[in-house]
């Protein structure tokens, strides 16, 4: 709660950096997957990292959350990350709440306060009347909601998002596009999002990080200066196909 | 439909088995063969209903060292697979000499047990836990094995411990499993229990079979058959009944 909290009073304020990678570089078994990925996100930013399968998204998202330690540059980030990735990593035995509620019961919490807690925010989730059920009976866009929602829990200032709805058909994935926007904006989110749809990326991002396949490096670090206000409006706008054609040129 | 696959699964079996039990009590009346030599169903049942006295006796005897030896199989269960899932180690040496440990044909050892422990309940104990150990054991180890990686950098990451993982991961993913190795072990346990009993003791319906036997009662010795597979079968409805409120989320 005191993280979410943080979260927010942040959104409003300064625009600090919360990540900051200078030159990484990491091999595995002698072939470099990295080189030179440098990248930075400030508070309450969304930003995507965009490249073809291979170049090395998922390692850069484990080097940021501490899974694996980089060779060469320096890592800094200033917040508790919480990862989420494509699979929903649900416990099919526990129930939709207990779920949610599972980062605060393993940090030894007070069982009634964590389900407090968590009942406050399933609202914003859309998972109201679905506290009690099992994952098993739910649709893959949900169970991605309620992910999503103990990846807060556990952290709240930072979410690292790797293909979150890769395995979403492309209506449930539009309607959790939106939603991902709205959640962002209420909680004040700092957002690292990764992915391979282009469109995707220029939706839903401040800023686009264009990765390049093995080794992965930084081809391109580009804003996304139209539609900022509202960025349900970008999916009309003509500059949406540019920068798309911009990006494809690139990759 | 559901109501069609409810009693296509009850039904086949037991048309079938009701067929095959008539042709049985069929074929031993038409050809009238004694009893010494083929006891028909109709004769079993009676025996079962004339000497339920002392059937019984001894199925208390079976029973206590049955129970004994399956809730002594499940602890010690328990215990090595947790240990080996915690040590590699462990594991590493004891999971080969387990798999090959149920190659020794148990009859061949259980006279030794005799020898060495007396006719007293322990050694049916022993054969018990020797047999029922291990498809408990293996089910456990496998469950815990099997936990997606991918589940366990999420449990690391929310910076849970050893004990937090196991308790919410690792244990509740090897439930499902655990239950066909209880099932395995129920029906190996009565087994367990007749095969000790068989070579030697006071008590026990592996007692009363070998006492029925040699007195060409073979009526009652199919009636003692009889009471085993009924109870066989109802440990295995209630360890279903048992899996299914467990695992109620499947």
């Amino acid at each position: 709660m005191y993280a979410l909290q943080q979260a927010k009073a942040g959104h409003a304020g300064a625009k600090e950096e919360v990540i900051r990678l200078d030159r990484i570089g990491k091999r595995f078994d002698g072939s470099e997957v990295l080189r030179d990925i440098s990248l930075h996100l400030r508070k309450g930013e969304f930003v995507s990292l965009l490249g073809p399968s291979g170049s090395g998204k998922s390692t850069i998202l484990n080097i940021m959350t501490g899974l694996e330690e980089a060779d060469t540059g320096t890592v800094s980030i200033g917040g508790q990350i919480g990862y989420m990735q494509q699979k929903d990593l649900l416990l099919p035995w526990k129930t939709v709440i207990d779920n949610i509620a599972l980062p605060l019961d393993l940090k030894g919490r007070n069982k009634k306060e964590s389900r407090a807690l968590a009942e406050s925010l399933i609202d914003r989730v859309g998972l109201r009347g679905y506290e009690h059920r099992y994952p098993g009976e739910m649709s893959g866009g949900m169970k991605q909601r309620a992910s999503f929602l103990r990846t807060l829990i556990a952290s709240g200032e930072i979410m690292l998002l790797d293909e979150p709805f890769g395995a979403l058909d492309s209506m449930t994935k539009s309607s959790m596009q939106q939603w991902l926007l709205e959640v962002q904006e209420a909680f004040g989110l700092t957002i690292l999002f990764i992915t391979h749809d282009i469109e995707e990326a220029i939706l839903l991002s401040d800023r686009v990080y264009v990765l390049s396949s093995r080794p992965g490096t930084i081809k391109e670090e580009l804003g996304v200066d139209f539609g900022v206000g509202d960025k349900r409006s970008r999916l009309v706008d003509p500059k949406l196909l540019k920068m798309k054609e911009r990006i494809r040129s690139l990759l | 439909m559901i109501l069609k696959k409810k009693t296509g699964h009850w039904f086949y079996p037991i048309a079938a088995l009701f067929l095959a039990v008539l042709m049985w009590q069929l074929v031993v009346t038409l050809a009238d063969i004694p009893i010494y030599i083929l006891p028909s169903p109709l004769d079993t049942v009676k025996a079962l209903l004339t000497d339920f006295g002392m059937i019984a006796r001894h199925l208390i005897a079976t029973l206590y060292a049955s129970l004994l030896g399956f809730t002594l199989s499940v602890a010690l269960a328990f215990i090595l697979a947790i240990a080996m899932d915690s040590f590699g180690v462990v594991k590493k040496s004891l999971y080969p000499i387990l798999i090959v440990s149920q190659t020794v044909p148990t009859i061949a050892i259980t006279p030794l047990l005799i020898i060495w422990f007396g006719f007293g309940v322990l050694p049916k104990i022993l054969i018990i836990v020797l047999m029922c150990f291990f498809p408990i054991c293996i089910s456990l180890v496998d469950g815990f094995d099997k936990v997606d990686g991918d589940y366990l950098r999420l449990f690391r990451s929310i910076k849970a411990n050893r004990w937090q993982t196991f308790y919410h991961l690792k244990l509740p993913h090897a439930m499902v499993n655990l239950f066909s190795g209880l099932k395995i072990a129920a029906t190996y346990m009565l087994m367990a229990a007749i095969i000790g009993e068989w070579q030697g003791g006071t008590d026990g319906l592996g007692v009363y079979m070998v006492r029925t036997k040699n007195a060409y009662a073979l009526d009652k010795m199919f009636a003692s058959i009889l009471v085993i597979v009924l109870i066989s079968v109802a440990l295995i409805y209630l360890i279903n009944k048992v899996a299914s409120r467990v695992n109620h989320w499947k």
